[in-house]
């Protein structure tokens, strides 16, 4: 029983990497070859597809763009969560049971209700195509789980922390910043990493909200597929670029993550 | 945790309130304003009452698509929630294995996606992806763009290869809590594989489980992008799902009266479903 246990994990990474190995095999392969030729691996290994989104500026603008906004919705939903998470895990106030579940009923609203009222509202305050706009709009659903996750994680440190700062003469802010912040570090870090993807991950506000300027990588993706027919080793080569931001954040904060998981709270 | 009472607790909450309330009041409002009008484009509006809520209720294609969600949706949970037990049971527990095994799984969750839609279309294609071709030379009449069985399989193997991870990564973090003690002691009481899974491990996952629960109904029953960019709903009708419907509604035939509500009417399901669950699953914790 022990020695067979591996063979679940082990198959479930298997069929988790069969499509991404496939992406990758068909980036690095020409659209015709992809078209004409059935193959496990790349026969004429090329790398023009990914040159081309290296040397197009509106290729290689659209990752800026992605990762700005996601950068500042991280920041912006981690930092307004934190106070807010900590009123809800320590204090009883007027409302806090229905204000809780009013943020998470956020959660729930399907974008695609928002998508167009979203458009008229972010043009009303000349916000369209703006990278402020898609961080702000994210907001909608990702301070909800923020201030859910890190609440969490703040009601499992006992409160005898908090008074006994209290009486060795600390301030608040200083309490909160020198001592409770650092305390739970673990669960910031995946409350990033949350935001992070979820942020990374969403197109329908992001598209809906932009234009030119901000426009994510996902949205190019789209629309040069429909225009200059399908391109396919460019699009493979742009959805394998899509995937390293996001490995990247989860190599940075892995140890976050076991430790976070190790403390049982998400 | 005993709270104190501390109304100034609201000034902590302030940011929070401010920024969501920006995002989901006004949006909120003009569907609402939406639903109860009829356009003529140009911003003239014509008082409606409620007869787009009439006429979606008893009309033929939201029952379809609410129908077909439900089935996906249910399929789905049926799906991820035992896989997902059980391949954070089986996980290892410490060693190196652990952060390849978070790494690798976590992979699929950061993905875009419409990265994921497309993905899933190469690679089911019959002609050109892997497992297209596969299932064809196993004699298998596979090809998901013509035929709506095969359509709704890719569609449900996209969605546990996409989000199965969430449930593993959850449960795992439900399942290293357990102190070692209790093990220890079921082991004393000779107590079962079995038996050790249903009263200590199933417990003490209670609270992970239910968040994975709603966020695996929310996002599947709001599902977007994925079949979009798959199968765009096709073939025919045999994925088109409730977002789908809607967004070719209001944005494909321009009738933003009928869409918003039946935005309305999708986001109250939505709201209803969730708020019974969380209110069962919060009482039998009896208020922590």
């Amino acid at each position: 029983m022990k020695k067979i246990k591996w063979i679940v994990p082990t198959f479930y990474i298997i069929f988790l990497m069969l499509p991404i190995y496939w992406l990758l095999n068909m980036s690095f392969k020409s659209t015709t070859e992809i078209i004409n030729v059935y193959s496990l691996w790349p026969q004429d290994f090329t790398l023009d597809n990914y040159r081309t989104i290296f040397t197009d500026s509106t290729w290689y603008m659209g990752y800026v763009n992605s990762i700005t906004y996601t950068v500042f919705n991280t920041i912006l939903s981690v930092s307004a969560a934190l106070p807010a998470a900590y009123a809800f895990s320590r204090y009883k106030f007027l409302g806090d049971k229905h204000l809780f579940f009013w943020l998470l009923t956020n959660r729930m609203a399907p974008p695609a209700v928002f998508a167009l009222p979203f458009f008229q509202f972010y043009s009303s305050v000349n916000l369209f195509d703006t990278h402020i706009a898609i961080a702000l709009s994210h907001c909608l659903f990702n301070i909800p789980l923020a201030v859910w996750i890190l609440e969490g994680f703040m009601s499992a440190v006992p409160k005898e922390l908090d008074e006994t700062a209290y009486v060795d003469g600390y301030s608040f802010p200083k309490f909160f910043f020198k001592i409770f912040i650092p305390t739970i570090a673990a669960g910031i870090g995946i409350t990033m990493f949350f935001c992070f993807m979820f942020s990374w991950v969403e197109l329908l506000l992001a598209k809906t909200l932009t234009a030119t300027i901000a426009k994510p990588i996902a949205a190019i993706m789209t629309r040069t597929s429909s225009t200059s027919g399908y391109e396919l080793g460019l699009l493979a080569a742009a959805g394998s670029l899509t995937i390293i931001p996001g490995a990247v954040v989860i190599y940075f904060v892995r140890n976050y993550i076991a430790k976070g998981f190790a403390m049982g709270r998400v | 945790m005993n709270k104190t009472y501390n109304q100034k607790a609201w000034f902590f909450v302030i940011p929070v309130f401010v920024l969501v309330a920006f995002n989901a009041v006004v949006p909120l409002m003009t569907v609402v304003n939406y639903s109860f009008q009829e356009t003529f484009g140009s911003n003239v509006f014509a008082w409606e009452g409620t007869r787009w809520f009439k006429q979606i209720l008893h009309s033929e294609r939201f029952h379809a698509s609410l129908g077909r969600q439900f089935i996906f949706t249910f399929i789905i949970l049926l799906i991820q929630l035992p896989l997902g037990i059980a391949i954070a049971l089986t996980m290892p527990k410490k060693g190196w294995g652990v952060p390849v095994c978070l790494i690798l799984m976590s992979m699929p969750l950061l993905i875009p996606w419409n990265v994921v839609g497309a993905m899933w279309n190469i690679f089911a294609l019959p002609d050109i992806g892997f497992l297209g071709n596969s299932l064809n030379s196993l004699g298998f009449d596979y090809n998901f763009t013509q035929q709506s069985g095969d359509a709704w399989f890719t569609t449900i193997l996209m969605d546990v290869w996409h989000w199965t991870s969430l449930v593993v990564l959850l449960s795992y973090a439900g399942l290293n809590s357990i102190q070692p003690a209790y093990y220890q002691a079921a082991e004393i009481d000779g107590a079962s594989r079995w038996d050790i899974f249903r009263y200590i491990e199933l417990p003490k996952m209670k609270k992970v489980l239910t968040l994975a629960i709603l966020l695996r109904f929310m996002d599947s029953f709001m599902i977007y992008t994925e079949p979009f960019v798959l199968t765009g709903g096709g073939p025919g009708n045999a994925t088109n799902f409730l977002s789908l419907d809607l967004v070719k509604m209001a944005l494909g035939q321009f009738d933003l009266g009928p869409a918003a509500a039946m935005s309305l009417i999708y986001f109250l399901i939505v709201l209803l479903i969730c708020w019974v669950f969380y209110s069962l699953m919060m009482k039998n914790e009896g208020r922590t």
